[in-house]
């Protein structure tokens, strides 16, 4: 009998969706060395701490944006296919 | 279609929350009225009757503050002294937008909390407020800069013009897709919690939602707003 050609698409589009969130592995290590820094120099400086934590938790919510690429591409490829309209 | 039944039986069916409630018809064209437009409306609601509450006691305004004018007071001070931080000297002509924007998208995330939707889990509230920003953005180029901001693409080596002209662009696109992922995410988790574990979830999801929908939230809130006024800050340029 065979894949069908849909079968095939949707199948290609699943393991597609769990590649795409490779790229989680990116702010997972980025953001947790940053963490680390931020945590350092409050050591050095307990004063600051307000200021270092706004810069920080700035700095990680915007290094959190590639892995989120990744989870549009994969939302995308779930719920919203484009390639079965192109068959 | 169901509406969202909090305590369905787990497994067939997962409730994301998203219907079209009424549809009419307009050039030809259908136009669906959905929960996003309802959730929009609950959330405006709610900051105009706290902003005529305010605008009530203000016009009482006592010198010693009590009670809901203290409460009105604070809030403009948080707003006026986060935008004075990041843009110095031109916060004056920013700080009603970025104020209002910081509240909208503040309730909205919350709103999550409380049982709606929350609006800017969906991709057509947060690109226009990502295209506002890059147009105020460019205008401020063009007003600050006049000719300069078109040379300006080609400033440290004219080769460098189509990874600027990238950069440009990206700035909408890279905000709207931030505050929608987040917002999605945490509204795809609590989904998927309350229609898989229905059984058993009672009491500790609200822990979840202390992070998925107020941390997350208001940190998504505060980075939108810095990242814009950033941005607008980096095209005006700095007068001796």
């Amino acid at each position: 009998m065979g894949i069908t050609n849909e079968g095939l698409v949707l199948a290609c589009s699943a393991i597609g969706a769990g590649l795409a969130l490779i790229a989680g592995i990116g702010p997972g290590v980025g953001q947790g060395i940053a963490a680390g820094h931020g945590a350092a120099a409050v050591g050095r400086n307990p004063g600051a701490k307000g200021d270092i934590m706004s810069t920080m938790l700035l700095g990680q919510a915007v290094a959190e944006t590639t892995g989120l690429y990744g989870l549009a591409i994969a939302f995308i490829l779930l719920f919203a296919n484009p390639l079965i309209g192109r068959l | 279609m169901e509406t969202a039944n909090l305590l369905a039986s787990s497994g067939s069916e997962v409730d994301f929350m998203v219907h079209g409630i009424f549809s009419y018809e307009l050039f030809g064209q259908t136009f669906w009225i959905t929960t996003t437009h309802v959730a929009i409306l609950i959330v405006m609601l709610l900051i105009l009757v706290f902003a005529i509450a305010a605008r009530i006691v203000i016009s009482h305004a006592q010198e010693y503050p009590t009670g809901f004018q203290n409460v009105v007071e604070m809030v403009v001070e948080m707003l006026d002294k986060m935008v004075e931080s990041s843009m110095g000297v031109h916060a004056k002509k920013f700080r009603n937008y970025i104020g209002s924007i910081f509240i909208f998208i503040l309730i909205s995330n919350i709103s999550g909390l409380f049982g709606l939707r929350p609006p800017t889990a969906d991709y057509g509230v947060t690109l226009p407020l990502g295209l506002i920003t890059f147009a105020m953005i460019q205008y401020n180029n063009v007003k600050y800069n006049k000719f300069g901001a078109f040379t300006d693409l080609f400033k440290p080596i004219p080769l460098l013009f189509p990874i600027n002209l990238i950069g440009e662009i990206a700035v909408p696109f890279s905000l709207s897709l931030r505050l929608f992922g987040n917002v999605l995410s945490g509204t795809v988790m609590m989904s998927l919690i309350y229609s898989l574990l229905s059984k058993i979830a009672i009491g500790w999801p609200g822990f979840l939602h202390i992070y998925f929908d107020v941390f997350s939230g208001a940190i998504q809130t505060y980075v939108f707003c810095m990242l814009t006024m950033v941005f607008v800050t980096q095209k005006i340029p700095e007068e001796s």
